[in-house]
Protein backbone atom coordinates (compact mmCIF):
# COMPACT_ATOMS: atom_id res chain seq x y z
CA UNK A 1 0.00 0.00 0.00
CA UNK A 2 2.25 2.75 -1.28
CA UNK A 3 0.06 5.32 -2.91
CA UNK A 4 -3.38 4.45 -1.63
CA UNK A 5 -2.87 6.66 1.42
CA UNK A 6 -2.03 9.65 -0.76
CA UNK A 7 -4.99 8.89 -3.01
CA UNK A 8 -7.23 8.52 0.03
CA UNK A 9 -6.10 11.94 1.22
CA UNK A 10 -6.82 13.43 -2.21
CA UNK A 11 -10.27 11.81 -2.12
CA UNK A 12 -11.02 13.18 1.31
CA UNK A 13 -9.79 16.67 0.36
CA UNK A 14 -12.02 16.62 -2.73
CA UNK A 15 -14.99 15.38 -0.72
CA UNK A 16 -14.55 17.91 2.09
CA UNK A 17 -14.19 20.81 -0.36
CA UNK A 18 -17.35 19.71 -2.16
CA UNK A 19 -19.27 19.27 1.08
CA UNK A 20 -18.13 22.67 2.27
CA UNK A 21 -19.23 24.30 -0.96
CA UNK A 22 -22.61 22.61 -0.64
CA UNK A 23 -22.96 23.87 2.91
CA UNK A 24 -23.32 20.31 4.14
CA UNK A 25 -22.62 19.15 7.66
CA UNK A 26 -21.95 15.49 7.13
CA UNK A 27 -20.79 13.20 4.35
CA UNK A 28 -22.76 9.96 4.44
CA UNK A 29 -21.65 8.15 1.28
CA UNK A 30 -18.57 8.26 -0.94
CA UNK A 31 -18.77 6.45 -4.28
CA UNK A 32 -15.55 5.73 -6.15
CA UNK A 33 -14.59 3.86 -9.30
CA UNK A 34 -11.28 2.03 -9.47
CA UNK A 35 -10.21 0.42 -12.71
CA UNK A 36 -8.59 -3.00 -12.64
CA UNK A 37 -5.54 -1.58 -14.42
CA UNK A 38 -5.33 1.64 -12.42
CA UNK A 39 -2.63 0.22 -10.14
CA UNK A 40 -4.86 0.95 -7.15
CA UNK A 41 -5.83 -1.88 -4.81
CA UNK A 42 -9.49 -1.18 -3.90
CA UNK A 43 -9.23 -2.83 -0.47
CA UNK A 44 -6.15 -0.77 0.37
CA UNK A 45 -7.89 2.42 -0.70
CA UNK A 46 -10.96 1.46 1.34
CA UNK A 47 -8.81 0.80 4.39
CA UNK A 48 -6.88 4.05 3.97
CA UNK A 49 -10.08 6.06 3.63
CA UNK A 50 -11.67 4.45 6.67
CA UNK A 51 -8.55 5.34 8.63
CA UNK A 52 -8.29 9.01 7.72
CA UNK A 53 -11.96 10.06 7.90
CA UNK A 54 -11.81 9.99 11.70
CA UNK A 55 -12.69 13.38 13.22
CA UNK A 56 -13.83 14.77 9.87
CA UNK A 57 -17.34 15.43 8.50
CA UNK A 58 -16.91 12.11 6.65
CA UNK A 59 -16.25 10.01 9.74
CA UNK A 60 -19.50 8.02 9.31
CA UNK A 61 -19.41 7.81 5.53
CA UNK A 62 -20.16 4.56 3.78
CA UNK A 63 -17.41 4.00 1.22
CA UNK A 64 -18.49 2.25 -1.97
CA UNK A 65 -15.80 1.31 -4.46
CA UNK A 66 -16.90 -0.04 -7.82
CA UNK A 67 -14.29 -2.01 -9.75
CA UNK A 68 -14.15 -1.31 -13.45
CA UNK A 69 -12.93 -4.25 -15.55
CA UNK A 70 -10.37 -3.41 -18.21
CA UNK A 71 -11.77 -3.47 -21.73
CA UNK A 72 -9.95 -2.98 -25.02
CA UNK A 73 -11.20 -1.69 -28.33
CA UNK A 74 -9.94 -2.86 -31.72
CA UNK A 75 -10.08 -0.04 -34.25
CA UNK A 76 -9.82 -2.53 -37.12
CA UNK A 77 -12.80 -4.80 -36.47
CA UNK A 78 -14.56 -2.63 -33.87
CA UNK A 79 -14.63 -5.46 -31.34
CA UNK A 80 -14.46 -4.87 -27.61
CA UNK A 81 -12.67 -7.50 -25.58
CA UNK A 82 -11.42 -7.92 -22.02
CA UNK A 83 -7.91 -6.56 -21.65
CA UNK A 84 -5.46 -9.22 -20.57
CA UNK A 85 -2.59 -7.50 -18.78
CA UNK A 86 -1.03 -4.84 -20.96
CA UNK A 87 -0.46 -6.55 -24.27
CA UNK A 88 -3.43 -5.83 -26.48
CA UNK A 89 -3.91 -8.08 -29.47
CA UNK A 90 -7.44 -8.45 -30.81
CA UNK A 91 -8.68 -12.02 -30.24
CA UNK A 92 -11.06 -11.67 -33.19
CA UNK A 93 -8.88 -10.31 -35.97
CA UNK A 94 -5.39 -10.51 -34.43
CA UNK A 95 -4.72 -6.79 -34.90
CA UNK A 96 -1.99 -5.52 -32.63
CA UNK A 97 -1.70 -2.35 -30.61
CA UNK A 98 -5.34 -2.04 -29.59
CA UNK A 99 -6.22 0.70 -27.13
CA UNK A 100 -7.68 0.46 -23.67
CA UNK A 101 -11.25 1.69 -23.48
CA UNK A 102 -11.84 1.33 -19.75
CA UNK A 103 -9.96 0.10 -16.73
CA UNK A 104 -7.61 2.81 -15.50
CA UNK A 105 -10.15 4.89 -13.63
CA UNK A 106 -9.53 6.29 -10.19
CA UNK A 107 -12.44 8.63 -9.70
CA UNK A 108 -14.64 10.06 -7.02
CA UNK A 109 -17.93 9.64 -8.83
CA UNK A 110 -20.41 11.03 -6.36
CA UNK A 111 -21.17 11.57 -2.70
CA UNK A 112 -24.14 11.98 -0.40
CA UNK A 113 -24.35 14.59 2.30
CA UNK A 114 -26.79 15.83 4.84
CA UNK A 115 -27.19 18.63 7.30
CA UNK A 116 -26.61 22.32 6.81
CA UNK A 117 -23.86 24.50 8.24
CA UNK B 1 12.03 22.32 3.50
CA UNK B 2 8.50 22.75 2.27
CA UNK B 3 6.20 23.04 5.24
CA UNK B 4 3.31 21.59 3.26
CA UNK B 5 4.84 18.32 2.11
CA UNK B 6 8.45 18.02 3.18
CA UNK B 7 10.13 18.19 -0.24
CA UNK B 8 13.42 20.05 -0.48
CA UNK B 9 14.56 22.09 -3.45
CA UNK B 10 18.32 22.53 -3.62
CA UNK B 11 20.03 24.94 -5.94
CA UNK B 12 23.72 23.96 -5.98
CA UNK B 13 24.63 27.57 -6.71
CA UNK B 14 22.83 28.98 -3.72
CA UNK B 15 22.56 26.20 -1.19
CA UNK B 16 19.42 24.90 0.48
CA UNK B 17 16.21 26.76 0.03
CA UNK B 18 14.83 28.28 3.23
CA UNK B 19 11.56 27.08 4.65
CA UNK B 20 8.89 27.78 2.14
CA UNK B 21 5.26 27.14 1.49
CA UNK B 22 3.61 26.45 -1.77
CA UNK B 23 3.39 29.57 -3.89
CA UNK B 24 0.36 28.20 -5.58
CA UNK B 25 -2.99 27.58 -4.07
CA UNK B 26 -4.01 24.08 -3.13
CA UNK B 27 -7.60 24.96 -3.41
CA UNK B 28 -9.78 23.61 -6.18
CA UNK B 29 -9.15 25.07 -9.57
CA UNK B 30 -12.10 23.63 -11.36
CA UNK B 31 -15.66 23.53 -10.24
CA UNK B 32 -16.94 19.96 -10.19
CA UNK B 33 -20.22 19.35 -11.92
CA UNK B 34 -22.85 18.79 -9.32
CA UNK B 35 -26.52 18.09 -9.36
CA UNK B 36 -28.86 18.25 -6.45
CA UNK B 37 -31.49 15.73 -5.61
CA UNK B 38 -33.42 17.02 -2.68
CA UNK B 39 -35.13 14.35 -0.64
CA UNK B 40 -38.09 16.38 0.54
CA UNK B 41 -39.22 13.81 3.06
CA UNK B 42 -35.90 13.72 4.90
CA UNK B 43 -35.39 15.85 8.00
CA UNK B 44 -31.67 16.18 7.54
CA UNK B 45 -31.76 17.51 3.97
CA UNK B 46 -30.02 14.45 2.59
CA UNK B 47 -28.78 15.03 -0.93
CA UNK B 48 -26.56 13.49 -3.58
CA UNK B 49 -23.79 15.34 -5.36
CA UNK B 50 -22.15 14.31 -8.58
CA UNK B 51 -18.38 14.85 -8.48
CA UNK B 52 -16.75 12.80 -11.28
CA UNK B 53 -13.21 13.93 -10.55
CA UNK B 54 -10.02 11.95 -10.72
CA UNK B 55 -8.32 11.21 -7.39
CA UNK B 56 -5.25 12.65 -9.05
CA UNK B 57 -7.03 15.81 -10.14
CA UNK B 58 -4.81 18.04 -8.01
CA UNK B 59 -1.66 16.71 -9.68
CA UNK B 60 -3.33 16.89 -13.07
CA UNK B 61 -4.27 20.53 -12.50
CA UNK B 62 -0.75 21.47 -11.41
CA UNK B 63 0.71 19.53 -14.33
CA UNK B 64 -1.45 21.55 -16.72
CA UNK B 65 -0.21 24.74 -15.06
CA UNK B 66 3.37 23.57 -15.66
CA UNK B 67 2.52 22.64 -19.24
CA UNK B 68 1.12 26.13 -19.78
CA UNK B 69 4.27 27.73 -18.37
CA UNK B 70 6.50 25.63 -20.63
CA UNK B 71 4.40 26.48 -23.66
CA UNK B 72 4.37 30.18 -22.82
CA UNK B 73 8.16 30.21 -22.62
CA UNK B 74 8.50 28.07 -25.74
CA UNK B 75 10.55 25.49 -23.94
CA UNK B 76 10.47 21.71 -24.36
CA UNK B 77 10.23 19.79 -21.09
CA UNK B 78 11.22 16.14 -21.11
CA UNK B 79 10.46 13.62 -18.35
CA UNK B 80 13.22 11.01 -18.15
CA UNK B 81 12.28 7.84 -16.32
CA UNK B 82 14.09 4.58 -15.69
CA UNK B 83 15.18 2.21 -13.00
CA UNK B 84 18.06 3.37 -10.76
CA UNK B 85 21.49 3.03 -12.37
CA UNK B 86 20.39 2.97 -16.02
CA UNK B 87 22.63 5.90 -16.82
CA UNK B 88 20.22 8.88 -16.82
CA UNK B 89 22.63 11.32 -15.23
CA UNK B 90 25.62 10.27 -17.33
CA UNK B 91 23.52 10.55 -20.47
CA UNK B 92 22.43 14.04 -19.47
CA UNK B 93 26.00 15.09 -18.69
CA UNK B 94 27.12 14.02 -22.17
CA UNK B 95 24.02 15.35 -23.88
CA UNK B 96 24.22 18.83 -22.40
CA UNK B 97 27.89 19.16 -23.25
CA UNK B 98 27.13 18.18 -26.88
CA UNK B 99 24.13 20.40 -27.49
CA UNK B 100 24.44 23.20 -30.01
CA UNK B 101 25.79 26.27 -28.25
CA UNK B 102 22.72 28.27 -29.15
CA UNK B 103 20.42 25.88 -27.25
CA UNK B 104 20.17 26.46 -23.53
CA UNK B 105 19.25 23.54 -21.31
CA UNK B 106 18.56 23.13 -17.62
CA UNK B 107 17.86 20.09 -15.47
CA UNK B 108 15.55 19.34 -12.60
CA UNK B 109 16.65 16.11 -10.94
CA UNK B 110 14.84 14.09 -8.29
CA UNK B 111 16.29 11.67 -5.74
CA UNK B 112 15.27 10.62 -2.25
CA UNK B 113 18.54 11.95 -0.88
CA UNK B 114 21.86 13.61 -1.79
CA UNK B 115 22.63 16.46 -4.17
CA UNK B 116 25.08 14.35 -6.14
CA UNK B 117 23.25 14.42 -9.45
CA UNK B 118 22.61 18.16 -9.48
CA UNK B 119 26.25 18.80 -8.66
CA UNK B 120 27.42 16.55 -11.49
CA UNK B 121 25.08 18.25 -13.92
CA UNK B 122 25.95 21.73 -12.68
CA UNK B 123 29.54 20.96 -13.68
CA UNK B 124 28.46 20.87 -17.33
CA UNK B 125 27.62 24.55 -17.06
CA UNK B 126 23.88 24.05 -17.10
CA UNK B 127 21.55 25.09 -14.30
CA UNK B 128 20.64 21.98 -12.31
CA UNK B 129 18.10 22.02 -9.53
CA UNK B 130 17.93 19.07 -7.13
CA UNK B 131 14.69 17.92 -5.56
CA UNK B 132 15.27 15.63 -2.59
CA UNK B 133 11.93 14.01 -2.01
CA UNK B 134 12.68 12.50 1.37
CA UNK B 135 10.49 9.46 0.96
CA UNK B 136 8.51 10.03 -2.23
CA UNK B 137 9.39 7.50 -4.91
CA UNK B 138 8.43 9.72 -7.83
CA UNK B 139 8.34 13.38 -8.78
CA UNK B 140 4.99 15.07 -9.01
CA UNK B 141 3.82 18.30 -10.58
CA UNK B 142 3.95 20.41 -7.44
CA UNK B 143 7.58 19.48 -6.72
CA UNK B 144 8.48 20.37 -10.29
CA UNK B 145 6.59 23.64 -9.94
CA UNK B 146 8.69 24.50 -6.87
CA UNK B 147 11.91 23.73 -8.75
CA UNK B 148 10.79 25.80 -11.76
CA UNK B 149 10.69 28.85 -9.49
CA UNK B 150 14.50 28.66 -9.28
CA UNK B 151 14.96 28.75 -13.04
CA UNK B 152 14.76 31.55 -15.56
CA UNK B 153 12.42 29.76 -17.96
CA UNK B 154 12.56 32.59 -20.48
CA UNK B 155 16.19 31.86 -21.30
CA UNK B 156 15.74 28.07 -21.71
CA UNK B 157 15.05 25.98 -24.80
CA UNK B 158 15.16 22.55 -23.16
CA UNK B 159 14.29 21.37 -19.66
CA UNK B 160 15.33 17.85 -18.73
CA UNK B 161 13.46 16.44 -15.74
CA UNK B 162 15.36 13.45 -14.40
CA UNK B 163 12.78 11.52 -12.40
CA UNK B 164 13.47 9.37 -9.35
CA UNK B 165 14.88 5.99 -10.44
CA UNK B 166 11.77 3.81 -10.43
CA UNK B 167 9.99 1.92 -13.22
CA UNK B 168 6.62 1.89 -11.45
CA UNK B 169 5.33 5.06 -9.81
CA UNK B 170 6.57 7.89 -12.04
CA UNK B 171 4.29 6.55 -14.78
CA UNK B 172 1.22 7.77 -12.88
CA UNK B 173 2.31 11.37 -12.32
CA UNK B 174 2.05 13.91 -15.07
CA UNK B 175 4.64 16.65 -14.56
CA UNK B 176 3.52 18.85 -17.45
CA UNK B 177 6.15 17.46 -19.78
CA UNK B 178 6.03 17.58 -23.55
CA UNK B 179 7.51 14.11 -24.03
CA UNK B 180 8.09 11.07 -21.85
CA UNK B 181 11.37 9.24 -22.30
CA UNK B 182 12.02 5.84 -20.71
CA UNK B 183 15.60 4.64 -20.48
CA UNK B 184 16.42 0.91 -20.41
CA UNK B 185 20.05 -0.16 -20.10
CA UNK B 186 21.42 -3.42 -21.49
CA UNK B 187 22.21 -4.76 -18.03
CA UNK B 188 18.53 -4.85 -17.13
CA UNK B 189 17.28 -7.55 -19.46
CA UNK B 190 15.21 -7.61 -22.65
CA UNK B 191 11.89 -8.43 -20.97
CA UNK B 192 11.70 -5.42 -18.65
CA UNK B 193 9.17 -3.65 -20.92
CA UNK B 194 6.82 -6.63 -20.46
CA UNK B 195 7.36 -6.58 -16.70
CA UNK B 196 6.79 -2.83 -16.37
CA UNK B 197 4.23 -2.26 -19.09
CA UNK B 198 2.59 0.92 -17.79
CA UNK B 199 5.68 3.11 -17.88
CA UNK B 200 6.76 1.77 -21.27
CA UNK B 201 3.26 2.03 -22.72
CA UNK B 202 3.20 5.75 -21.94
CA UNK B 203 6.65 6.45 -23.37
CA UNK B 204 7.10 8.60 -26.48
CA UNK B 205 10.72 7.49 -26.79
CA UNK B 206 12.62 4.53 -25.35
CA UNK B 207 16.41 4.84 -25.13
CA UNK B 208 18.39 1.59 -24.95
CA UNK B 209 21.59 2.65 -23.18
CA UNK B 210 25.06 1.23 -22.45
CA UNK B 211 25.01 -0.63 -25.78
CA UNK B 212 28.80 -0.70 -25.68
CA UNK B 213 28.56 -3.56 -23.17
CA UNK B 214 25.58 -5.35 -24.73
CA UNK B 215 27.73 -8.29 -25.86
CA UNK B 216 29.39 -8.63 -22.47
CA UNK B 217 25.99 -9.10 -20.80
CA UNK B 218 24.50 -11.04 -23.74
CA UNK B 219 21.75 -8.50 -24.27
CA UNK B 220 19.89 -8.87 -27.56
CA UNK B 221 18.65 -5.51 -28.76
CA UNK B 222 16.22 -7.11 -31.19
CA UNK B 223 14.42 -8.97 -28.40
CA UNK B 224 14.18 -5.76 -26.39
CA UNK B 225 12.72 -3.98 -29.42
CA UNK B 226 10.12 -6.73 -29.80
CA UNK B 227 9.15 -6.43 -26.14
CA UNK B 228 8.84 -2.67 -26.43
CA UNK B 229 6.80 -3.12 -29.59
CA UNK B 230 4.31 -5.29 -27.72
CA UNK B 231 3.51 -2.87 -24.89
CA UNK B 232 4.36 0.39 -26.65
CA UNK B 233 3.81 0.03 -30.41
CA UNK B 234 3.82 3.81 -30.83
CA UNK B 235 7.12 4.48 -29.07
CA UNK B 236 10.26 5.48 -30.96
CA UNK B 237 13.36 3.51 -29.99
CA UNK B 238 16.99 4.66 -30.10
CA UNK B 239 20.09 2.71 -29.06
CA UNK B 240 23.11 4.53 -27.69
CA UNK B 241 26.15 4.57 -25.48
CA UNK B 242 26.83 7.77 -23.59
CA UNK B 243 30.33 6.42 -22.87
CA UNK B 244 31.49 5.66 -26.41
CA UNK B 245 29.24 8.11 -28.22
CA UNK B 246 27.53 5.44 -30.34
CA UNK B 247 24.03 6.56 -31.31
CA UNK B 248 24.43 9.99 -29.68
CA UNK B 249 24.10 11.71 -33.04
CA UNK B 250 20.60 10.30 -33.57
CA UNK B 251 19.59 11.20 -29.99
CA UNK B 252 20.84 14.78 -30.43
CA UNK B 253 18.97 14.98 -33.74
CA UNK B 254 15.80 13.84 -31.96
CA UNK B 255 16.33 16.59 -29.40
CA UNK B 256 16.81 19.10 -32.17
CA UNK B 257 13.54 18.11 -33.87
CA UNK B 258 11.32 17.52 -30.85
CA UNK B 259 8.26 19.77 -30.68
Amino acid sequence: MMHELGLAQNTLDLALQTASREGAERITVLRLQVGDLSGVVPEALQFALETIVTDTPAHDARIEIERIPAVCFCADCKAEFPADGYVYHCPHCAAQGCELLRGTEMTLISMEVDGNV
Amino acid sequence: MCEDCGCQIIDPEHGHSPGHRHGHSHGPGTEPDHSHEHDHGHDHDHRAIEVKQSLLSRNERLAEQNRGMFRAHKLIALNLMSSPGSGKTTLLEKTISQLDSDRKAAVIVGDLATENDAQRLQATGARAIQITTGTACHLDAHMVQHAMEKLDLAELDLLFIENVGNLVCPASFDLGEQKRIVILSVTEGEDKPLKYPVIFHNADLVLLTKIDIADAVEFECERAREAIGQVAPHAQILELSAKTGAGMKEWLAWLQDVR
